[in-house]
Protein backbone atom coordinates (compact mmCIF):
# COMPACT_ATOMS: atom_id res chain seq x y z
CA UNK A 1 0.00 0.00 0.00
CA UNK A 2 1.46 3.33 -1.09
CA UNK A 3 0.52 6.43 0.91
CA UNK A 4 -1.35 9.13 -1.02
CA UNK A 5 -0.21 12.63 -0.07
CA UNK A 6 -1.52 16.07 -1.00
CA UNK A 7 1.29 18.44 -1.96
CA UNK A 8 0.71 22.21 -1.96
CA UNK A 9 2.55 25.22 -3.28
CA UNK A 10 1.74 28.92 -2.99
CA UNK A 11 2.36 31.34 -5.85
CA UNK A 12 2.18 35.13 -5.77
CA UNK A 13 1.27 37.68 -8.39
CA UNK A 14 -0.17 41.18 -8.53
CA UNK A 15 -2.93 42.32 -10.83
CA UNK A 16 -5.70 44.89 -11.07
CA UNK A 17 -9.37 44.36 -11.81
CA UNK A 18 -12.68 46.13 -11.92
CA UNK A 19 -15.97 44.52 -10.97
CA UNK A 20 -18.47 45.71 -13.56
CA UNK A 21 -21.41 44.26 -15.48
CA UNK A 22 -21.90 45.78 -18.93
CA UNK A 23 -25.65 45.09 -18.92
CA UNK A 24 -26.24 47.08 -15.72
CA UNK A 25 -26.49 50.85 -15.39
CA UNK A 26 -23.75 52.88 -13.75
CA UNK A 27 -25.94 53.32 -10.67
CA UNK A 28 -26.71 49.59 -10.47
CA UNK A 29 -23.03 48.73 -10.85
CA UNK A 30 -22.09 51.11 -8.09
CA UNK A 31 -24.88 49.79 -5.87
CA UNK A 32 -23.71 46.21 -6.46
CA UNK A 33 -19.93 46.55 -6.39
CA UNK A 34 -19.27 49.81 -4.50
CA UNK A 35 -15.66 50.94 -4.71
CA UNK A 36 -14.72 47.75 -6.60
CA UNK A 37 -16.55 49.38 -9.54
CA UNK A 38 -14.13 52.36 -9.68
CA UNK A 39 -13.69 52.82 -13.47
CA UNK A 40 -9.90 52.65 -13.47
CA UNK A 41 -9.73 49.46 -11.44
CA UNK A 42 -7.64 48.66 -8.39
CA UNK A 43 -5.04 46.03 -7.58
CA UNK A 44 -4.35 43.11 -5.27
CA UNK A 45 -1.43 40.92 -4.33
CA UNK A 46 -3.00 37.58 -5.11
CA UNK A 47 -1.82 34.31 -3.62
CA UNK A 48 -2.69 31.15 -5.50
CA UNK A 49 -2.44 27.91 -3.53
CA UNK A 50 -2.42 24.75 -5.61
CA UNK A 51 -2.75 21.28 -4.07
CA UNK A 52 -2.20 18.10 -6.05
CA UNK A 53 -2.51 14.52 -4.80
CA UNK A 54 -0.96 11.24 -5.75
CA UNK A 55 0.88 8.20 -4.41
CA UNK A 56 4.36 8.89 -3.01
CA UNK A 57 6.96 7.64 -5.50
CA UNK A 58 9.17 5.17 -3.64
CA UNK A 59 12.31 6.24 -5.53
CA UNK A 60 12.01 9.99 -4.94
CA UNK A 61 9.76 10.25 -1.89
CA UNK A 62 7.64 12.74 -3.83
CA UNK A 63 4.15 12.86 -5.32
CA UNK A 64 5.08 15.30 -8.06
CA UNK A 65 8.17 16.87 -9.58
CA UNK A 66 7.97 20.25 -7.86
CA UNK A 67 10.12 21.95 -10.49
CA UNK A 68 7.73 20.75 -13.21
CA UNK A 69 4.67 21.86 -11.19
CA UNK A 70 6.22 25.28 -10.57
CA UNK A 71 7.09 25.67 -14.26
CA UNK A 72 3.54 24.85 -15.33
CA UNK A 73 1.83 27.15 -12.82
CA UNK A 74 4.30 29.94 -13.47
CA UNK A 75 3.91 29.66 -17.23
CA UNK A 76 0.13 29.24 -17.24
CA UNK A 77 -0.92 31.57 -14.46
CA UNK A 78 1.77 33.75 -12.89
CA UNK A 79 3.41 34.98 -16.09
CA UNK A 80 0.06 35.48 -17.77
CA UNK A 81 -1.57 37.54 -15.02
CA UNK A 82 1.26 39.14 -13.02
CA UNK A 83 1.36 42.94 -13.36
CA UNK A 84 -1.67 42.97 -15.64
CA UNK A 85 -5.24 44.30 -15.63
CA UNK A 86 -7.48 41.24 -15.48
CA UNK A 87 -10.35 42.89 -17.35
CA UNK A 88 -8.12 43.23 -20.41
CA UNK A 89 -7.25 39.51 -20.45
CA UNK A 90 -9.29 37.49 -22.99
CA UNK A 91 -10.65 35.46 -20.05
CA UNK A 92 -12.64 38.46 -18.82
CA UNK A 93 -13.12 40.30 -22.11
CA UNK A 94 -16.70 38.95 -22.41
CA UNK A 95 -19.40 39.01 -19.73
CA UNK A 96 -17.42 37.22 -17.03
CA UNK A 97 -16.79 39.51 -14.05
CA UNK A 98 -13.20 39.13 -12.72
CA UNK A 99 -14.36 38.48 -9.18
CA UNK A 100 -11.94 36.29 -7.29
CA UNK A 101 -14.57 33.52 -7.27
CA UNK A 102 -14.70 33.53 -11.08
CA UNK A 103 -10.94 33.89 -11.28
CA UNK A 104 -10.40 30.85 -9.05
CA UNK A 105 -12.88 28.79 -11.12
CA UNK A 106 -11.10 29.68 -14.37
CA UNK A 107 -7.67 29.00 -12.90
CA UNK A 108 -8.87 25.62 -11.67
CA UNK A 109 -10.06 24.75 -15.20
CA UNK A 110 -6.70 25.83 -16.64
CA UNK A 111 -4.75 23.75 -14.14
CA UNK A 112 -6.86 20.57 -14.34
CA UNK A 113 -5.22 19.40 -17.53
CA UNK A 114 -1.73 20.40 -16.43
CA UNK A 115 -2.07 18.36 -13.25
CA UNK A 116 -3.11 15.34 -15.30
CA UNK A 117 0.00 15.68 -17.50
CA UNK A 118 2.09 15.52 -14.31
CA UNK A 119 0.32 12.31 -13.24
CA UNK A 120 -1.42 13.86 -10.21
CA UNK A 121 -4.93 14.96 -9.31
CA UNK A 122 -5.70 18.63 -8.68
CA UNK A 123 -7.47 18.56 -5.32
CA UNK A 124 -7.66 22.20 -4.24
CA UNK A 125 -7.28 25.65 -5.68
CA UNK A 126 -7.27 28.52 -3.22
CA UNK A 127 -7.17 32.09 -4.38
CA UNK A 128 -6.40 34.73 -1.77
CA UNK A 129 -7.38 38.19 -2.95
CA UNK A 130 -6.06 39.78 0.22
CA UNK A 131 -4.88 38.20 3.44
CA UNK A 132 -8.45 38.64 4.76
CA UNK A 133 -10.24 37.25 1.79
CA UNK A 134 -9.88 33.85 0.10
CA UNK A 135 -11.80 31.32 -1.98
CA UNK A 136 -11.31 27.56 -2.10
CA UNK A 137 -12.37 25.09 -4.75
CA UNK A 138 -12.22 21.51 -3.54
CA UNK A 139 -12.27 18.53 -5.84
CA UNK A 140 -13.82 15.66 -3.93
CA UNK A 141 -14.13 12.09 -5.02
CA UNK A 142 -16.06 9.25 -3.42
CA UNK A 143 -13.96 7.73 -0.67
CA UNK A 144 -11.95 10.92 -0.02
CA UNK A 145 -11.44 11.66 3.62
CA UNK A 146 -11.80 15.25 4.75
CA UNK A 147 -10.23 17.48 2.16
CA UNK A 148 -9.81 21.04 3.32
CA UNK B 1 -18.07 16.29 15.00
CA UNK B 2 -15.56 19.10 15.34
CA UNK B 3 -12.00 19.40 14.09
CA UNK B 4 -9.25 20.57 16.39
CA UNK B 5 -5.81 21.59 15.13
CA UNK B 6 -2.64 22.00 17.13
CA UNK B 7 0.63 23.37 15.76
CA UNK B 8 4.19 22.53 16.70
CA UNK B 9 7.53 23.55 15.26
CA UNK B 10 10.82 21.79 14.79
CA UNK B 11 14.05 22.69 13.02
CA UNK B 12 15.92 19.91 11.29
CA UNK B 13 18.34 19.29 8.50
CA UNK B 14 18.02 16.79 5.68
CA UNK B 15 19.16 15.97 2.17
CA UNK B 16 17.63 13.99 -0.67
CA UNK B 17 19.53 10.95 -1.89
CA UNK B 18 18.51 7.68 -3.46
CA UNK B 19 21.37 5.23 -2.77
CA UNK B 20 20.42 3.17 -5.82
CA UNK B 21 21.33 6.06 -8.12
CA UNK B 22 24.75 7.44 -9.09
CA UNK B 23 25.91 10.75 -7.64
CA UNK B 24 25.23 12.40 -11.00
CA UNK B 25 21.70 11.03 -11.13
CA UNK B 26 21.02 12.23 -7.57
CA UNK B 27 22.21 15.75 -8.42
CA UNK B 28 20.27 15.72 -11.69
CA UNK B 29 17.03 14.68 -9.96
CA UNK B 30 17.32 16.50 -6.66
CA UNK B 31 19.51 19.51 -7.50
CA UNK B 32 20.70 21.46 -4.45
CA UNK B 33 18.68 19.17 -2.18
CA UNK B 34 21.24 16.42 -2.88
CA UNK B 35 24.07 18.33 -1.14
CA UNK B 36 25.52 15.53 1.05
CA UNK B 37 26.03 17.76 4.10
CA UNK B 38 22.35 18.56 4.14
CA UNK B 39 20.52 21.82 4.68
CA UNK B 40 17.89 22.88 7.18
CA UNK B 41 14.35 24.12 7.54
CA UNK B 42 12.08 25.45 10.23
CA UNK B 43 9.22 23.03 9.87
CA UNK B 44 5.72 23.73 11.09
CA UNK B 45 3.52 20.77 11.93
CA UNK B 46 -0.27 21.04 12.09
CA UNK B 47 -2.12 18.06 13.50
CA UNK B 48 -5.90 17.94 13.07
CA UNK B 49 -8.08 15.54 15.03
CA UNK B 50 -11.84 15.11 14.81
CA UNK B 51 -14.18 14.13 17.59
CA UNK B 52 -17.17 14.99 19.72
CA UNK B 53 -17.14 17.68 22.39
CA UNK B 54 -17.20 16.25 25.91
CA UNK B 55 -20.29 17.78 27.57
CA UNK B 56 -18.53 18.19 30.89
CA UNK B 57 -15.17 19.67 29.87
CA UNK B 58 -16.20 21.26 26.57
CA UNK B 59 -13.08 19.68 25.03
CA UNK B 60 -12.57 17.21 22.20
CA UNK B 61 -9.06 16.51 23.42
CA UNK B 62 -7.24 18.23 26.25
CA UNK B 63 -4.91 20.58 24.34
CA UNK B 64 -2.25 20.25 27.00
CA UNK B 65 -2.26 16.49 26.52
CA UNK B 66 -2.15 16.89 22.73
CA UNK B 67 0.80 19.27 23.07
CA UNK B 68 2.62 16.70 25.25
CA UNK B 69 1.94 13.91 22.74
CA UNK B 70 3.30 16.00 19.84
CA UNK B 71 6.33 16.92 21.91
CA UNK B 72 7.03 13.33 22.95
CA UNK B 73 6.28 11.56 19.65
CA UNK B 74 7.60 14.10 17.15
CA UNK B 75 9.35 17.26 18.34
CA UNK B 76 11.72 15.58 20.79
CA UNK B 77 12.73 13.12 18.04
CA UNK B 78 13.01 15.54 15.09
CA UNK B 79 14.00 18.92 16.53
CA UNK B 80 17.64 19.95 16.02
CA UNK B 81 18.39 16.62 14.38
CA UNK B 82 19.63 15.55 10.98
CA UNK B 83 16.65 13.56 9.74
CA UNK B 84 18.68 11.29 7.42
CA UNK B 85 21.14 10.24 10.11
CA UNK B 86 19.30 10.51 13.40
CA UNK B 87 15.65 9.59 12.80
CA UNK B 88 15.13 5.86 12.20
CA UNK B 89 12.27 6.09 9.66
CA UNK B 90 14.51 8.04 7.29
CA UNK B 91 17.36 5.53 7.26
CA UNK B 92 15.70 4.04 4.17
CA UNK B 93 13.12 6.62 3.10
CA UNK B 94 14.04 10.04 1.72
CA UNK B 95 12.91 12.74 4.21
CA UNK B 96 10.81 14.70 1.73
CA UNK B 97 7.93 16.77 3.08
CA UNK B 98 5.57 14.05 1.83
CA UNK B 99 7.42 11.27 3.66
CA UNK B 100 7.74 13.38 6.82
CA UNK B 101 3.95 13.87 6.86
CA UNK B 102 3.39 10.12 6.47
CA UNK B 103 5.99 9.31 9.15
CA UNK B 104 4.42 11.73 11.63
CA UNK B 105 0.98 10.22 10.96
CA UNK B 106 2.39 6.77 11.78
CA UNK B 107 3.97 8.11 14.96
CA UNK B 108 0.69 9.67 16.11
CA UNK B 109 -1.91 7.18 14.95
CA UNK B 110 -3.70 5.57 17.89
CA UNK B 111 -1.94 7.78 20.46
CA UNK B 112 -4.44 10.63 20.74
CA UNK B 113 -7.43 9.66 22.92
CA UNK B 114 -11.13 10.39 22.25
CA UNK B 115 -10.60 11.43 18.65
CA UNK B 116 -9.65 10.35 15.18
CA UNK B 117 -6.50 11.58 13.49
CA UNK B 118 -7.79 13.48 10.44
CA UNK B 119 -4.87 15.33 8.93
CA UNK B 120 -1.14 15.81 9.34
CA UNK B 121 0.13 18.93 7.57
CA UNK B 122 3.86 19.65 7.40
CA UNK B 123 5.15 22.98 6.19
CA UNK B 124 8.75 22.90 5.00
CA UNK B 125 8.39 26.57 4.17
CA UNK B 126 5.32 28.82 4.16
CA UNK B 127 4.89 28.21 0.41
CA UNK B 128 5.51 24.45 0.41
CA UNK B 129 3.58 21.91 2.44
CA UNK B 130 2.20 18.38 2.38
CA UNK B 131 -1.05 16.97 3.81
CA UNK B 132 -1.57 13.34 4.73
CA UNK B 133 -5.07 12.04 5.52
CA UNK B 134 -4.09 8.42 6.06
CA UNK B 135 -5.06 7.47 2.51
CA UNK B 136 -3.27 4.87 0.44
CA UNK B 137 -3.47 3.50 -3.08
Amino acid sequence: MTPVVHFSRRYRFSASHRLHVGAMSEAENYATFGKCNNPFGHGHNYVLEVAVAGPVDAATGMVVDMVALDSLVNAQIVERFDQTHLNVDPLFAGDLVPSTENFAIEVEKMLQESAATLGVRLVRVRMEETSNNSFDLLAREPGDRVVF
Amino acid sequence: MIFLTRKAEFSSSHFYRNPEWSEEENVRRFGKCANPHGHGHNYTLEVTVGGEVDPVTGFVVDLKLLKEILEREVVSVYDHRHLNFEVPEFAHAIPTTENIAVAIWRRLEGKIPNSRLERVRVYEMPDLFADFYGESA
